[in-house]
């Protein structure tokens, strides 16, 4: 069974629609990556995902349990359960700025905890252990008591996907990561993501970086004025793209770099 | 020089009686304004239409305007417009005046610094809460307020020192402050001969309570400044 189903999402903002009928499907363990040009709609499809965005009709589903559709109501509380279902790793970090690396890990798990909540870790020393381990598997375990005005771009990037990954979320959402990021800073995130796939989790990574989504992507989508133009592995999708929309898009990107 | 130490108790006294009902207009806008400005701020950032043309007018209107101007319509308007003295007699009818308008004209300012710490918090901070599973509430409490009292530390400094000197403006309408009570002695009075150096003097509480905020403030801002945002 899939992990992810995604069915007949669609998403208007007032009169313009910004997606139309978007549909996939992702397995347990499986990377998706999403390209496309700019205003296509990827961010407004991972914020409907979250719940950042309400989708206006559609429905997903995570392990065949129906967390959004037409007979889901959704209150606050059902919202927040239903979206811990799904991680997600901003553009701009969007870090705590007073709390420290690992109390930026260990704030939602605690708080959580507190709440009874039936996701919750047990004990506070088994959040505080895990928040340690995702620490070392980001590579920061030095810098477990820095705030993150003391870090750089990517040290703060590689934070916030700790802390995503502390609510081990089934499904964790990337939106461009390393896209404000200097160049130089790029490589390190991207590892981690890399690293993260071999340990079988399930990732959308909303991306400019083709040679990523090549390298890591189980699957592709080229996504184009709102709706999926095109999906397939990364081979299918980079070297034999059907649409030409998706030839041009290649084109282009092939260019700049 | 004699007459000076001769004198100076007598001074002292008086201007220690002044400096008290300054301190006393300082403390009681402080306590309504402060409160009262968060209101006023959700008013001008509320989605009502009505609420936030209303609210913004007024705010406007307020802030337009010499609070010396606010002062005086307040306290002589509705004498004159409804015959009546509201305030109540004396001294304390002006203290209350007084303070009414201090309320009003500082909610005001307060309100926009409100508003400039809230809406300067970055809309992602809320959205990381939200997609880690929190309530409203825990981000309100655990992740913006703090970073909101830091956005308006300095702001608020700036202004409650300008409230402090603004107190003085109570002298339009006869409140006995502490520049009432030094410049009562440009006349001979309490057996002190007419003499200009109590009215100088005054200024040295305005100093030293300035001075006090200044430092009092900046400990805050230096106890926030393990983080930036
Ligand atoms: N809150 C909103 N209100 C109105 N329109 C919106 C809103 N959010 C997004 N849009 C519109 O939806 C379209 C898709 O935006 P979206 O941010 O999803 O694109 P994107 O593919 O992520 O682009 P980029 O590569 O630049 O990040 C854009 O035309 C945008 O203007
Ligand atoms: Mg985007």
């Amino acid at each position: 069974m899939a992990i992810l189903e995604v069915k007949n999402i669609e998403k208007h903002f007032g009169k313009t629609e910004v997606l139309k009928n978007i549909s996939f499907s992702l397995e347990k363990g499986e990377v998706l990556a999403i390209i496309g040009s700019s205003g296509s709609g990827k961010t407004t499809l991972l914020r409907c995902l979250n719940f950042l965005e309400i989708a206006s009709s559609g429905s997903i589903e995570v392990n065949g349990e129906t967390v959004f559709g037409k007979d889901i109501k959704l209150t606050d509380n059902i919202m927040r359960k239903n979206r811990l279902h799904f991680g997600m790793v901003f553009q701009n970090f969007n870090l705590f700025p007073q709390y420290t690396a690992f109390e930026n890990i260990t704030l939602a798990p605690k708080l959580a905890l507190k709440n009874g909540a039936e996701t919750a870790k047990k004990s506070v020393e088994e959040i505080e252990k895990f928040g340690e381990e995702l620490l070392k598997t980001v590579g920061l375990f030095d810098k477990r008591d820095f705030y993150p005005c003391q870090l750089s771009g990517g040290q703060q990037q590689r934070v916030a996907i700790a802390r995503a990954l502390a609510m081990q979320p089934d499904i964790l959402c990337f939106d461009e990561p390393t896209s404000a990021l200097d160049p130089e800073l790029t490589g390190e995130v991207l590892r981690v993501i890399k690293e993260l796939k071999g340990s079988d989790r399930t990732m959308i990574v909303v991306t400019h970086e083709m040679n990523f989504a090549r390298g890591v992507a189980d699957k592709v989508i080229f996504m184009a004025d709102g709706v999926v133009e095109e999906i397939g592995t990364p081979e299918e999708v980079f070297s034999n793209p059907k649409s030409e929309k998706t030839k041009a898009f290649l084109a282009k990107s092939l260019e700049n770099i | 020089m004699n007459t000076f130490f001769e004198y100076f108790p007598t001074v002292f006294q008086a201007l220690n009686e002044g400096f008290l009902q300054t301190l006393k207009i300082f403390i009681v806008t402080l306590l309504g304004a402060l409160p009262l400005g968060l209101i006023i701020s959700f008013g001008s950032m509320s989605k009502f239409k009505p609420l936030f043309a209303v609210t913004k007018t007024f705010v406007w209107i307020i802030r337009g305007t010499p609070l010396m101007l606010q002062l005086l319509i307040i306290y002589y308007g509705p004498g004159i417009i409804l015959q009546e003295n509201v305030w109540g007699q004396g001294e304390t009818g002006r203290f209350i005046a007084t303070i009414v308008a201090f309320i009003i004209n500082y909610s005001c300012y307060f309100s926009e610094i409100y508003r400039g710490g809230i809406q300067g918090v970055p809309h992602g901070q809320q959205e990381a809460g939200q997609v880690l599973g929190l309530s409203k509430s825990q981000i309100f409490f655990k992740i913006t307020l703090l970073q909101m009292i830091k956005r308006i530390v300095p702001p608020m400094s700036n202004e409650i020192i300008t409230l402090v000197k603004d107190t003085s403006l109570a002298r339009i309408i006869a409140f006995q402050e502490v520049i009432w009570a030094g410049e009562a002695f440009l006349k001979a009075s309490n057996g002190v001969p007419s003499a200009i150096w109590p009215l100088f003097f005054t200024g040295i509480y305005y100093l030293l309570f300035s001075g006090i905020l200044t430092i009092l403030f900046g400990l805050i801002e230096k106890k926030l400044s393990y983080f930036r945002s």
